[in-house]
């Protein structure tokens, strides 16, 4: 009688777990068809090179706001991505510095700072003196954002380089910056990029910060002093909107976007899956 | 024994005088004083744990790089104490290579650049010198003839016999004079074992070689000269055959007739 209990409390529980997880992938599904239905009639050629045109003027186009969301993360990749790298460098081959250790504590903290507040502080320092939106102050905000994901994982993936190899690099006779910049992050190559990609999939999705720094733009941006679409605050103006064919371009705007970060993600699980993550291949 | 004052007797090529070692406060070797002729093959051996290992660091200067490490004494290498104030340890290692306990090729790179990093990193641009130095080396470390047609390959990707020898061919591409073996066997095959061995031998023609081993066969085999070490101190050093057949010391007898260890 008890083991029959069991058995039947065994398979419930089993059935309660692969429930929940069901339940857990719903929302992906539907997010991923609805968008997929709603966005995919209102794809074209056109949608990826025309500028937007007023309401009731049909072939307008997100062009300049998917050339505004690869210059802005571009941009911020230029700069968050050497300087998240390095950041991360210090934190795992100096981790047992105090410095260090204050410094890790701050970055998780700057992880956790809401974006719109991150656009706030771009807004304070940037566009105010300038005087302007601009995609440079659009993609400081994104790089802002950038910098303590990138630091985080260079810095796990750089501890997973075993010892023994950045004494050999030692014992070679290199100083211990060559050694860390030639040989110990070549170890964790993989790993990083990793990161960088992360990075680079979540600020693309980013609207908030965007809002009070790129601003959005109706033209095409032609110097970077200037504001600038982009892909979330293009389909945030469009989706509310009240004309019905710009909410047929939004759902198309949010289907690139979600095909772009798809992507992203796949070619993370790619390097992930072909490299062993930065350990030995 | 005894060999205190002498910086450097004639054709002594290393000479370690009152080598103390710490890890935080951990006395791990204790006043060793120990001289290498040039071209010849010194064994450490003792029980684990007896300092054998961080007094081979201390030879190069890399037991300080452990964080909380100490290290007092001088080390003389030719007629340059590498411990001198002002001594640059990046310029002693250059001169003194060092193979690990387990192969330690580096990550990500190929069995090319596995060998011509250290040169490559030094500042050496020519193709052609290289190649040649990478072949050079792949020669001495007796790994040409497996690896010639897949430079290219990585050097993780070798068997574990194969990447140490990868390894003493990187340690060799930048052409020390003196190479130090942290227990190079300890992770491979018998089979693996001998070659290495038969290699270390090879290598003594050109350099001079101070090898950690608690592989008492090995030392008999492949040395010149054996140090017994025993609880961070060193208990006798001597030529090995005499080490082998007539110890001076109970506790190196007890030792190598297996009474512990």
């Amino acid at each position: 009688m008890r083991d029959l209990i069991r058995k039947y409390m065994d398979i419930w529980m089993h059935g309660v777990l692969l429930g929940a997880s069901f339940v857990a992938l719903v929302p992906l599904f539907g997010v991923f068809s609805y968008v997929l239905k709603k966005g995919w009639p209102a794809l074209s050629k056109g949608f990826f090179v025309n500028l937007p045109t007023p309401v009731g003027e049909v072939g307008g186009g997100f062009g300049n706001a998917i050339l505004g969301s690869v210059v802005l993360i571009l941009l911020a990749s230029i700069v968050g991505v050497p300087w998240g790298v390095l950041c991360g460098i210090y934190l795992a081959e100096y981790r047992r510095s105090k410095l260090a250790q204050w410094l890790r504590f701050t970055v998780d903290v700057l992880t956790s700072v809401p974006s719109i507040i991150v656009g706030l502080f771009i807004y304070a320092i940037v566009v105010k003196p300038m005087a302007n939106f601009s995609a440079l102050a659009g993609a400081a905000s994104l790089a802002l954002i950038m910098i303590p994901v990138v630091a985080r994982t260079t810095e796990e993936m750089l501890k997973l380089v075993p010892r023994a190899t950045r004494e050999a690099g030692l014992a070679l006779g290199l100083p211990r910056w060559k050694v860390i910049l030639f040989i110990t992050l070549r170890g964790a190559v993989s790993g990083v990029a990793t990161g960088v990609l992360l990075a680079i999939a979540r600020v693309a999705g980013e609207t908030a910060p965007l809002l009070f720094t790129a601003f959005n733009n109706r033209y095409w941006s032609h110097t970077l002093f200037e504001p600038v679409a982009s892909l979330p605050v293009q389909i945030y103006v469009y989706a509310i909107s009240p004309f019905e064919e710009w909410h047929q371009q939004a759902w198309a705007g949010a289907l690139v976007l979600l095909f772009f970060i798809l992507f992203v993600n796949l070619f993370i699980r790619f390097l992930i899956f072909s490299r062993g993550a930065g350990r030995t291949s | 024994m005894n060999v205190e004052t002498v910086h450097t007797a004639q054709n002594q090529l290393l000479q370690a005088n009152h080598i103390n070692a710490w890890f935080s406060e951990n006395h791990v070797v204790k006043g060793i004083s120990l001289s290498v002729p040039s071209n010849s093959i010194v064994a450490l051996m003792g029980p684990s744990g007896c300092g054998k290992s961080t007094f081979l660091r201390c030879l190069n200067r890399l037991h300080e790089e452990v964080p909380g490490a100490k290290v007092s004494g001088e080390v003389w290498l030719s007629e340059k104490n590498i411990y001198a104030r002002g001594t640059d340890p990046v310029s002693i290692r250059r001169q003194i290579g060092m193979v690990f306990q387990k192969p330690n090729p580096f990550p990500s790179m190929s069995i090319f650049d596995n060998v011509a990093v250290g040169l490559r990193l030094a500042g050496v641009r020519s193709r052609a010198a290289l190649s040649e130095a990478v072949e050079r080396s792949l020669r001495g470390a007796a790994l040409w003839d497996e690896v010639k047609d897949k430079l290219k390959a990585q050097g993780m990707s070798l068997s574990g016999g194969q990447q140490q020898r990868l390894c003493i061919a990187r340690a060799l591409a930048v052409d020390p004079s003196v190479l130090l073996m942290d227990e190079p066997t300890s992770a491979l095959d018998p089979i693996s074992t001998a070659k290495i061995e038969e290699l270390i031998v090879a290598l003594k023609a050109n350099t001079t070689i101070v090898i950690v081993t608690h592989n008492l066969q090995q030392a008999a085999r492949v040395s010149d000269r054996t140090a017994f070490f025993l609880m961070g101190e060193m208990v006798e050093y001597d030529v090995t055959t005499k080490i082998f057949t007539n110890p001076q010391d109970n506790r190196t007898e007890e030792y190598i007739t297996g009474r512990f260890g």
